[in-house]
């Protein structure tokens, strides 16, 4: 009873079968997921091609002129320049900086997620695979690490950093110190989702067919338990992404993150709300409206994959 | 008779089914240890089929799985062309070994890797065992496929896209990758349809003939076993209650267990006899009947049976383990 393939059913490529799937029909049907993808896309892509979309430069001090400070939003200042969303104090476009500065905030933002992934992911997987003390150290671990909250964590670790590397070195290593606290302070999420899950792989057959060849198990782990908790995974990394966003801002806003030179969301709010009370919101509130577009965007996104992604939930 | 190709002598294996050692020492208890499998003994030969039959929880799968070496005996040995295989399971000596055997599931849902090609699956014996490669592993791939009756283009497709039955097939395609002398079947047809199962078991037979493979097949269907087995050992509660030839199994069995199964089984020739349903549960293993473990349930048991526990002999073709069929009691009732 040789199953030769119904034509409809041919294997076929990457892309058709992306368009074919049940997630993209899901996607397809669901106007927030749509909506929060759109802005999510449109902000990202406004923040890497952010060279060549903002109008000024505003980290080049030649080109400030503190004659534009405080300008509004939609003004031509005295000095003769347009501001879409109005000047910081120091005449710098609030526009360009908000371009700039999501750069900043994304890239330690995606750098973080996927540090804490890789890292939560691999410990995840050996503790649910070698099972036994192994397990129960790293999930201790875990468990200690998640009664802290995770800002408090990343503070710590940022501060142990601080303290270990010379002064003169500071600014240029700060960023990786940011990511590597970001993502310290959140693997423990990825660890304990991925060991559950390959907890119930490792019981399944084709595990033991494996192991009866003798196949390492490493190779195990990676090629065969991996792809079948990926799922999960997937829905953390972007729930996680939005976090670590909010995380950072909020590192920066408490003026520990990223150097004042390479200002990312948080730091533009926290310069702006020196001004609040004194009239110029707009310094404030752009750089505000950006952060909470793309963390609840994105958050939106990883809502929505996860009902996705589970079968019980699926229309 | 020549060596056996496979020997089980005195296998046993517990399992530490106590509570968390915090939980032992406040609530004062001991260690909880469950004999799933205790001094099983027996050989098979060279292209024949054995079968292990018992009800669920009796211990086949353990010994299956014991025998390919997933679980380690906690005494006993298994002797595979007289090379003991819990000696050394490591380097390149159980790299030969280990391909020399493989192992067919019950749930052909679980045992394909549902992120696999069918391709990749049949291919990994080949890709581990470095067999073949490139141009010839794709070709060895189709011929496997063609071999157990799905088509080379089949190999593109992921195994959800195919039917109990299909991926039955493929687990035995990848079986034969290896190219095995052994292999163990854990009920490999009690997820299918009765219609499919007689296709697979079948497909198992011809396989058999054509690459003079041996079995281990273990089952809780003795009409599969009838069809399947050359000889039969009958489980029960871990221990071997009788090892026969499947023919004078079926005609002239000897343990009080064996006759409440075969007499449980529905007749289909209409002959009119009585059918018994089968009395009893089997007991808990955690806590064994001491002498006989049949003895709660046997219509033949006296106070011996209770304390003492049955060895197993030789009468007539059969190995029994019974105190009753020494003593010529079953005859008498």
């Amino acid at each position: 009873m040789s199953a030769s393939a119904p034509p409809g059913r041919r294997p076929m490529g990457l892309f058709s079968r992306i368009i074919d799937s049940d997630i993209f029909y899901s996607f397809r049907t669901s106007p927030v997921a749509v909506v929060a993808a759109s802005i999510a896309l449109i902000l990202i892509l406004a923040a890497v091609f952010a060279p060549w979309i903002a109008p000024y430069n505003p980290f080049d001090p030649r080109t400030l002129n503190l004659m534009d400070g405080y300008t509004a939003p939609m003004e031509t200042s005295f000095a003769g320049n347009y501001f879409l969303l109005g000047a910081d104090h120091q005449g710098r476009d609030v526009f360009s900086t908000i371009l700039y500065g999501s750069r900043v905030s994304l890239l330690v933002g995606l750098s973080a997620t996927l540090f804490a992934m890789t890292l939560g992911v691999s410990l995840g997987l050996i503790a649910g695979y070698r099972g036994g003390f192994t397990d129960a150290i790293i999930m201790r671990i875990c468990d200690i690490q998640l009664t802290f909250p995770a800002i408090l964590i990343a503070l710590l670790i940022f501060g142990v950093a601080r303290g270990l590397i010379p002064p003169s070195q500071q600014e240029s290593t700060a960023l990786y110190v940011l990511i590597l606290a970001i993502g310290l302070s959140n693997w423990a999420q990825f660890a304990r989702t991925v060991r559950g899950a390959t907890m119930v792989e490792r019981q399944k057959d084709y595990v033991a067919a494996a192991r009866i060849m003798g196949v390492h198990p490493l190779f195990i782990l990676v090629r065969h338990i991996l792809p079948n908790v990926t799922g999960p995974v997937l829905v953390i990394a972007t729930i996680g992404l939005a976090l670590a966003i909010i995380e950072e801002a909020t590192l920066s806003f408490l003026g520990v993150g990223v150097p004042p030179t390479q200002p990312s969301l948080g730091t533009l709010i926290r310069i702006g709300q020196q001004f609040l009370f004194s009239g110029e919101w707009w310094i404030l509130f752009f750089p505000a409206l950006t952060l909470v577009l793309l963390a609840l965007s994105v958050n939106l996104l990883g809502d929505w994959l996860r009902d996705a992604l589970n079968p019980r939930l699926r229309k | 008779m020549s060596t056996p190709l496979l020997e089980v002598k005195n296998l046993s294996v517990s399992f530490d089914v106590s509570r968390p050692w915090l939980n032992r020492k406040l609530e004062g208890q001991d260690k909880v240890l469950l004999k799933a499998v205790n001094d099983v003994s027996f050989s098979i030969n060279k292209g024949e089929t054995f079968a292990i039959v018992g009800e669920s929880g009796s211990g086949k799968s353990t010994i299956a799985r014991l025998i390919v070496g997933l679980l380690k005996p906690s005494s006993g040995d298994v002797f595979f062309e007289g090379k003991s295989l819990s000696a050394g399971l490591e380097g390149a000596e159980a790299r030969k070994l280990r391909r020399r055997f493989q192992m067919i599931f019950q749930d052909p849902f679980a045992s394909l890797n549902p992120r696999w090609h069918v391709a990749d699956i049949v291919a990994e014996p080949l890709r581990v065992f470095k067999t073949e490669t490139g141009k010839q592993r794709r070709e060895k791939v189709g011929e496997l496929l063609s071999l157990v009756g799905l088509s080379p283009e089949d190999g593109a497709k992921f195994p959800h896209q195919f039917s109990g039955g299909q991926r039955q097939r493929i687990a035995i395609a990848r079986a034969l990758a290896a190219n095995p002398d052994f292999i163990v079947c854990d009920e490999p047809t009690s997820a299918l349809d009765v219609s499919v199962q007689a296709q697979i078991l079948n497909l198992m037979k011809d396989l058999q003939d054509k690459l003079g493979l041996t079995y281990l097949f273990i089952s809780h269907d003795l009409s599969v076993v009838r069809h399947m087995a050359d000889r039969i050992g009958v489980l029960y509660l871990g221990r071997m209650a009788e090892i026969a030839d499947a023919k004078s199994l079926f005609v002239d069995r000897q343990h009080p267990y064996t006759r409440m199964l075969l007499d449980a089984v529905p007749d289909l020739g209409m002959t009119g006899k009585p059918r018994k349903p089968v009395e009893g549960e089997i007991p808990s293993p955690l806590d064994p009947p001491s002498g006989c473990v049949f003895n709660p349930r046997c219509p033949l048991a006296n106070a011996r049976c209770r304390t003492e526990r049955p060895e197993l002999r030789l009468y007539g073709p059969t190995w029994a383990a019974c105190h009753a069929v020494e003593e010529g009691r079953d005859k008498a009732a």
